[in-house]
């Protein structure tokens, strides 16, 4: 959560230089750029992931063991199964064509495929996530649109809300969530993901919530900044002098113009919450990938712990990307090529 | 040509005063709040020993959960551990690791920046690569990442964080940085022989002093969520030694048995420092745009 | 009470910092159909805010006292739908800062369709056609591909040209421009005011032209006021401004601009700072910096006197008249040359509106 709300660059059309003309040929370079850099940090994050075994003290071989001791001829079976008499990039390739067929490996305590074991908790954690982002955009965009539009009270004590919540970490409101609702008011399970259907969806409230708390209060206010700039912006002066009905005022001038950097980092927030996921599983013991994750790093099941991480990786960087192609496509003032100012 | 009467109207409400009479140079009524309960958060961690009633780790098994009495001003938890005296030492870890994570990256982030702008060429374009790719990775997934590897604990932790927060520093003060480099004062500087160096730390650091100073508070804020709820999971702090975020962890049980008060009180600790710091650094950013 | 546009003792407040300022004191003036009269002053005399109150575009919590009367009608007095339609068809504003004034993401043919659009429920075709035909009348080639266009793909002349091409578009009586050429170059300049001039002329329009500028104030306007400090210090004729100025503050301005004839090794600057109507003294606001003060300029706000052909606020001025620009020719009788031919400085402004940079 905290990564894409600190990270959030608000996007300002005026801070990049600006072209004349946007022909479909540099469009597509751009996208192609984009994605390139995509491939090439997910390549990165790969490095990083894989190379971490190595990094750590200690061999590969005694995280494989367990740390039991265990019979020459075991030892020799395990070397032959990871390959560890291998040179490191040996290794890294084998397991990074592995990665990219969708087998990552063996999982060191069940013993399982981790695909399979990852696989069937991913849907959890994708409902999660997925319904976190559906409350932070529509809370988020409509309480900080609402408080915008309407200087006065409501906007002011909504903002003064919004300061307070996001000074409240995802777990801590996800355990005041669970006393008030779960144990005083007994409206919603304490834990567990439920069923399927709509059982999930009733079982996953609270920790959707818990998980969107922070990045509604986050997205309210910066809705909220967007619209008030937007509203005193020189060229609404131009469309009230015009005699245009307000709505017609609100809707095409400051609305339009606010959603854009808006959208963005609301985006951005939304690809955050993966992270945060990983505390809200811990707490309503849902079963999804954040928990198996926090059980695996426990255990040091470490095909495991790679897996997930690439799997939140690759989630949080082609979000981010999607998020800042649509920006650049979306926006006329943004010039296409030049990213850095 | 004014036979009428002067006629009085009002254009909207009043409303449009009360606003912004906050000076361009201080930080406020709500930036002097936030150093002061700041202040009595870090006196609270510096004086637990003093302050504590109780070791933070006196056992007392017999007097599990009870509430408020002469003995334990806020009660016991599970263990019939005093939670005033857990709450003073836990204040301490709570602290000092965002403290650290914030020391480090802000050094780093601004070296690096600082380098970036000046060298500029390839040696800028890799810091911006570098920085993007370590900003692929969430902070908190990092420090997991790095507990799993280094084994749970404080340590690992903000080894990671401090990393992972380098790019968000690291961003923020490229980019004034760049702006302040290309101001034509520092040309000026460079046609009277001023050596690189000493325009760096001399005049571009003192003039983005404020921004890092604002963005280093509010990055304080956020570590010490993401420290907390790192050992919230039992990544971070391990038992016995107490911890704001890890009470929060071992309250749950008390929770569900309808003695919420370990693992609210620990969270209210925690907003409340953390709202703090959020005000605090939300006026000093005001502070810094005002200013230029 | 045959005038177009009337305003009476108009006093307005806002609110800076917690307190209402002064910014607009007493002034009054009226403006007769399809005539140009012109507002001149130093930035914070309070000429932008004039226009703003005449159609009603002030920021919340403004204080207005006074009256603007509109063909009869107290703007003030309109209600939501009448107000909106008194902005659609009576009167158009003109901003200074194009750029500023248009919506970046919205493309020049939005910009000019959407207020027929939406105002006159025009059909979109219908629309885009007289879009075009508008841009082609400020002077705008292939109009088709500018319509297609985002304003920062524009040049600054050019968008200009879009912001009066959209204030004519609905035919209003009144035309209020924010000094519409100060942000541009010197020879764009020439070409945005003659375009104004013959759209205006064309379309039989009355104008409230803003600068800061006394010389175009003369070419354009066929009266002036001088504000300063929120309040009228004179009114006459545009072309009598700088032989015969009624103000001491006038003739400040005047002797400091240089002359193109005439080589000079010092320009007489304005000794002080410009004063905004909340800091001016109890008496007349100008005399702090005015070289012809005496105690009595300080007993009170000086009347609106009528004097000659004008008005003036100036206590002095029986006296001072004719004394004013003591380099040039003394006038004791200035009536000989009271209507000289029409516009004599305005020849840089005439000319023709040539394509400027439309082929960009």
């Amino acid at each position: 959560m905290s990564d894409a709300i600190m990270s959030a660059p608000v996007p300002s059309g005026q801070a990049q230089a600006k072209v004349k003309r946007r022909p479909g040929g540099a469009m597509a370079r751009f996208v192609a750029v984009r994605v390139a850099g995509l491939v090439a940090t997910l390549f990165i994050a790969s490095l990083v992931v894989f190379g971490a075994l190595y990094a750590a003290p200690g061999s590969p071989l005694t995280y494989l063991t367990h740390g039991r001791t265990m019979s020459p001829e075991a030892v020799a079976e395990i070397k032959a199964e990871y390959h560890l008499d291998d040179s490191i990039w040996q290794q890294y390739l084998r397991w990074l064509g592995d990665v990219v067929h969708g087998d990552f490996g063996t999982s060191i305590i069940y013993n399982q495929p981790v695909s399979t074991l990852v696989g069937g908790r991913a849907s959890v954690t994708t409902l999660l996530v997925l319904m976190a982002a559906a409350i932070v955009l529509v809370l988020g965009l409509a309480i900080g649109t609402m408080a915008g539009l309407r200087p006065g009270w409501f906007s002011r004590s909504a903002m003064a809300a919004a300061t307070g919540v996001m000074a409240v970490p995802t777990f801590v409101g996800a355990v005041v969530l669970i006393v008030v609702f779960a144990v005083q008011l007994e409206w919603f399970p304490v834990f567990g993901a439920g069923g399927s259907g709509l059982d999930a969806v009733y079982h996953m409230v609270l920790p959707s919530l818990a998980l969107a708390l922070a990045s509604v209060a986050f997205v309210a206010r910066l809705a909220q900044t967007a619209v008030r700039a937007e509203l005193s912006a020189d060229h609404v002066q131009t469309a009230i002098s015009r005699g245009l009905p307000r709505r017609t005022v609100v809707r095409r001038h400051v609305m339009r113009n606010a959603a854009m950097p808006v959208l963005t980092v609301a985006g951005l927030t939304v690809a955050g919450l993966i992270a945060g996921s990983v505390v809200v599983e811990q707490v309503f013991q849902l079963g999804g990938l954040g928990q198996f994750l926090v059980s695996s790093v426990q255990q040091k099941d470490f095909p495991v712990v790679q897996a997930i991480c690439l799997v939140y990786v690759a989630a949080f960087i082609v979000l981010n990307t999607l998020i800042d192609i649509a920006y650049t496509l979306l926006d006329p003032r943004v010039s296409i090529g030049k990213k850095d100012s | 040509m004014s036979t009428t009467a002067t006629a009085v109207r009002r254009t909207g409400a009043r409303k449009a005063g009360r606003r912004a009479t906050r000076g361009t140079s201080g930080i406020g009524t709500t930036g002097w709040v936030a150093i002061v309960l700041l202040g009595l958060v870090v006196c609270g961690a510096l004086l637990a020993p003093l302050l504590s009633p109780q070791g933070p780790n006196a056992v007392d098994l017999s007097g599990a959960y009870q509430g408020s009495s002469g003995a334990h001003l806020l009660g016991t938890d599970a263990s019939g551990r005093d939670l005033l005296s857990r709450l003073f030492h836990g204040s301490r870890t709570a602290l000092i690791g965002p403290f650290l994570v914030v020391a480090v990256s802000t050094l780093l982030g601004t070296v690096l920046a600082l380098a970036a702008v000046w060298f500029g060429g390839w040696f800028d374009q890799l810091v911006v690569r570098v920085v993007d790719a370590v900003f692929a990775f969430p902070g908190l997934l990092l420090a997991i990442l790095a507990t799993a590897l280094f084994g749970s604990g404080l340590p690992a932790a903000v080894v990671a964080l401090s990393v992972a927060y380098v790019p968000y520093i690291a961003r923020i003060v490229r980019s004034a940085a760049l702006r302040e480099r290309n101001l034509p004062y520092i040309a000026a500087l460079q046609v009277q022989g001023v050596h690189g160096l000493r325009i760096a730390l001399g005049h571009i650091l003192p003039n983005v002093g404020g921004l890092i100073v604002a963005n280093a508070t509010l990055a304080f804020g956020f570590a010490l969520m993401d420290l907390a709820g790192l050992s919230f999971i039992g990544l971070g702090v391990q038992p016995p030694t107490s911890d704001w975020g890890a009470m929060v962890g071992t309250g749950m049980a008390g929770v569900l048995q309808q003695h919420p008060q370990e693992a609210l009180f620990a969270s209210a600790l925690i907003v409340i420092t953390v709202g703090a710091v959020n005000m605090l650094g939300d006026r000093l950013t005001e502070r810094w745009e005002a200013r230029s | 009470m045959n005038a177009l546009l009337q305003v009476e003792d108009l006093t307005v407040k806002l609110p800076v910092a917690g307190e209402l300022r002064t910014v607009l004191r007493d002034v009054s003036f009226s403006l007769d159909r399809g005539s140009t009269l012109g507002l001149v002053g130093e930035s914070g005399s309070g000429k932008s805010m004039t226009v703003r109150t005449v159609a009603r575009l002030l920021p919340d919590g403004a204080d207005v006292r006074g009256g603007v009367r509109f063909d009869g009608a107290d703007v003030f007095d309109l209600r939501a739908d009448a107000l909106r339609s008194y902005r659609a068809k009576d009167v158009a504003m003109i901003f200074q800062d194009a750029r500023a004034y248009t919506n970046p993401v919205r493309t020049i043919g939005d910009f000019l369709t959407e207020a027929m659009r939406v105002n006159d429920r025009m059909p979109k075709a219908a629309a885009r056609k007289r879009a075009q035909e508008l841009l082609a009348e400020v002077g705008i080639g292939d109009p088709e591909r500018r319509l297609r266009q985002y304003p920062h793909e524009l040049s600054g002349g050019l968008l200009q040209r879009v912001m009066i091409a959209a204030a004519v578009a609905a035919r209003p009586r009144l035309i209020l421009a924010d000094e519409p050429t100060t942000a541009l170059d010197v020879t764009t300049q020439a070409e945005v005011m003659a375009i104004l001039r013959r759209m205006q002329r064309e379309y039989g329009m009355a104008m409230l032209f803003i600068t800061h500028d006394l010389e175009l104030a003369g070419a354009v306007c066929d009266e002036t006021i001088v504000l300063y400090a929120g309040q009228v210090m004179e009114r006459q004729a545009s072309v009598r401004l700088h032989e015969d100025p009624l103000h001491p503050y006038t003739a400040a301005l005047v002797r400091a601009r240089p002359e193109i004839d005439r080589r000079v090794d010092r320009l007489p600057a304005i000794s002080g700072h410009p004063t905004t109507a909340y800091e001016a003294p109890d008496g007349c606001a100008f005399a702090p910096r005015c070289s012809f003060a005496q105690d009595d300029c300080l007993a009170g706000v000086p009347p609106l006197l009528r004097i000659g052909p004008g008005q003036t606020r100036c206590v002095q001025m029986p006296d001072l008249r004719g004394q004013l620009m003591p380099q040039s020719q003394p006038q004791p009788q200035p009536q000989p040359q009271s209507q000289p031919q029409s516009q004599p400085q305005s020849q840089p402004y005439v000319g023709s509106a040539t394509n400027e940079e439309a082929q960009r």
